[in-house]
């Protein structure tokens, strides 16, 4: 196979590999810039994941599907708001919990209904997003170049691939052309000052964590209902974090989060292609390496080797009203 | 004032609001249970008989607890210096490495009580090193403690795997772990312990690593409240402008304390490594180290406070097992649930009970004044 073929494959698998984390990345952006700190994201995908792969099972509708996972998500969302904003707890330890009870809730709940070992019936194609053609992608693959990049790599995904690429450009404007998105800055860098214009600080960022809920909710729904066809347990493996790691990467910026999204899981599409085969020079490169290597890039970028990355100056810190 | 920082008796405090938060959490433990259409009552029935009914399930439950108390203390440690380490789980499983590197090179020629301190010094220093890195970086580059630890984590869940399926796996073998250690890399078993003075004892993975959690909660108590470093690391926590005009370096307390903290974690390899798996394995540390985090909240971040914490968590870990295989429809992911709640309910919204019992309280404090 040649070079640009290869080039190709991994792309697209890395379009598919990123969705998730794009979504969760965006939405633990909008719970963190308002001074939620979301450590979470994981637990919410993975109830949303469940609530879509049961729904779609049981009434056969996608669609009905994927409003399970947002509303599920949603409520794991306000049980950290409600922790975070109105008990002001500690916002670390709400995260911990809601990934505990996700992943102890839907394996249990899942054999107590399913009994097929944690996992969701498989679905059929009619209960799932299913991969769409755009049109003409036929007579342009014989273009040179762009031809398969067109064919290939734009064109036959799912609906929520193209929705969380419309989320990005969404994002971006919501964050910085909207009142809304005004304040939501504001309320996570000083909610003091946003308290003093007659603002309410908790009823910001509770708006906030419900978005989050709803974009977990296209992530979980994503993995269960389009990229595979039903949910098994603990499914997300970490990809809640992963997206947490963009997060950082990304510097809380939304454009940043599609390239630090995207870098993420083109490292994962070239991990699962390079596994067992041998590189010139280096030889080998172990698989683990690969998975590790987001990581390392964010603590290397976080450490302020190369740039720097400053989280929102109230993220993680309760707001109490001046007495 | 409002109802958080408001004074309430050490009574109620220490004793009264983590247990009627871990009320809540089985309360909501019990409607899952009703949920999937079983008996909360008998559900609850057997999860103490099997973590106390018997001598075996005992000998389970501390084992358990061990590996709590570990990462308790580890957490607790962080803790008082305003830290939080949410690295547990990672600076565990590395901490392991220095486990099997002691045991591997010397269970051929000793016995176990020469490998032991080798054993013990390696768990401790390799989990230390692996909080000293995020330890440096927030000391010395200002990146934040709670991301570097998380993703030290994963960093140390592909380095371990990677040393296990290249360095450690034996040829010929499938499975990506390390070789069986011999007698000589061997903890004794608390029941072997008890042989020796003739007393019969069920057999269980207790070892006698129970015993040196129990000194760290000793050595702990010692550090925080009865050395300098500890005093140190207590003004760090409660004020860190006081603890610079007191003229004490901030660096040198993040990193010592970290590394403190790294390396009680890591003893928790002790445990799992050289007590009851006697090899290294896969994953063995799988939320032992987040459950630290609800370990020193509910315990208070005092030693006593974290091995009655452990217990219950112990409790729930052997009697979870035994409820499993009782009633199959609950399966051992009911105990990762009720972790998940217990730690939502004690940790994240512990003060939810408060301003009820401050209300309680001072109105009868009030009422006692007027008679007075």
């Amino acid at each position: 196979m040649d070079f640009f073929q290869t080039l190709i494959l991994t792309t697209d698998s890395a379009v598919r590999l990123s969705v998730p984390l794009l979504f969760a990345c965006l939405a633990g952006l909008y719970s963190e810039r308002s001074g939620v700190v979301d450590i979470g994201l994981e637990g919410k995908m993975l109830g949303g994941a469940f609530a879509a792969g049961c729904v779609a099972a049981v009434t056969g509708s996608a669609w009905l599907g994927l409003l399970a996972a947002i509303l599920v998500s949603i409520g794991l969302a306000l049980v950290h708001g409600f922790a975070s904003i109105t008990q002001r707890g500690n916002q670390i330890v709400s995260g911990v919990a809601i990934n505990f009870v996700a992943s102890g809730l839907t394996a249990l709940l899942g054999q107590a209904w399913f009994s097929r070992g944690g996992k969701t019936p498989q679905l059929p194609n009619t209960a799932r997003f299913n991969e769409i053609t755009l049109p003409f992608t036929d007579s342009v693959r014989g273009i040179p170049v762009l031809g398969p990049i067109y064919s290939d790599i734009i064109s036959g995904h799912s609906l929520l691939v193209y929705a969380s690429f419309v989320a990005i450009p969404l994002t971006w404007w919501v964050l910085y052309r909207t009142r809304f998105g005004l304040r939501l800055r504001a309320v996570g860098e000083n909610p003091g000052a946003v308290d003093t214009a007659g603002i309410s600080v908790a009823w910001m960022r509770y708006r906030a964590v419900v978005i989050t809920g709803i974009l977990c909710g296209f992530a979980g729904a994503y993995l269960s209902i389009a990229q595979s066809a039903g949910f098994s347990k603990d499914m997300t493996a970490g990809k809640g974090f992963i997206a947490l790691a963009a997060l950082v990467f990304a510097k809380w910026k939304p454009v940043n989060a599609l390239g630090a999204c995207f870098l993420f899981g083109f490292l994962d599409a070239v991990g699962i292609r390079l596994q067992g085969t041998q590189l010139p020079v280096i030889g080998e490169v172990p698989v683990q390496a690969m998975q590790a290597l987001p990581y390392v890039l964010t603590v290397v970028l976080l450490a302020g080797f190369i740039g720097k990355s400053i989280p929102p100056k109230a993220s993680g810190v309760p707001y109490t009203k001046e007495r | 004032m409002s109802a958080q920082s408001e004074k309430l008796p050490r009574w109620v405090d220490y004793g009264l609001i983590p247990l009627l938060n871990l009320a809540a959490a089985l309360l909501v433990s019990g409607l899952v249970v009703l949920l999937i259409g079983e008996n909360p009552l008998e559900a609850v029935y057997w999860l103490v008989q099997g973590s106390l009914g018997y001598s075996e399930g005992i000998g389970f439950t501390l084992y358990y607890t061990t590996n709590f108390i570990f990462t308790g203390l580890a957490v607790a440690v962080a803790a008082h210096a305003g830290m939080f380490n949410i690295g547990g789980e990672g600076q565990a499983y590395v901490g392991g490495l220095g486990v099997t590197l002691a045991c591997l090179a010397l269970d051929h020629y000793v016995p176990w009580y020469v490998t032991f301190p080798f054993a013990l010094i390696g768990a401790a220093v390799f989990g230390a090193a692996w909080a000293a890195i995020p330890a440096y970086l927030q000391a010395k580059r200002g990146s934040h403690i709670v991301i570097t630890t998380i993703m030290f984590n994963f960093i140390s869940y592909s380095l371990m795997a990677y040393l296990l399926v290249r360095v450690f796996k034996q040829p010929g073998s499938m499975q990506p772990e390390s070789r069986t250690f011999l007698e000589g890399g061997r903890l004794p078993f608390i029941h072997d312990v008890a042989g020796w003075f003739g007393i019969e004892m069920a057999s269980s993975p207790l070892n006698l690593s129970f015993v040196v959690a129990l000194l760290a909660c000793v050595f702990v108590w010692a550090l925080i409240w009865r050395t300098r470093l500890g005093y140190a690391i207590r003004t760090f926590g409660t004020n860190q402008d006081a603890a610079v005009y007191a003229g004490m370096n901030l660096s040198r307390i993040i990193i010592i304390t970290m590394m403190i903290s790294g390396g009680l974690a890591g003893l928790m390899a002790l445990n799992e490594v050289m007590g009851a798996q006697n090899r290294l394995l896969l994953d063995y540390v799988t939320g032992y180290g987040f459950v630290g985090i609800a370990v020193a909240l509910m315990g208070r971040s005092h030693p006593v406070g974290i091995i009655m914490a452990s217990i219950l968590f112990g409790m729930l870990y052997q009697g979870g097992a035994e409820l499993a295989f009782e009633m199959p429809k609950i399966t051992r992911d009911m105990i990762i649930s009720i972790q998940g709640l217990v730690i939502l309910f004690a940790g994240a919204m512990e003060h939810m009970f408060r301003p009820a019992l401050v209300r309680i309280f001072t109105s009868r404090h009030d009422d006692l004044g007027q008679e007075a």
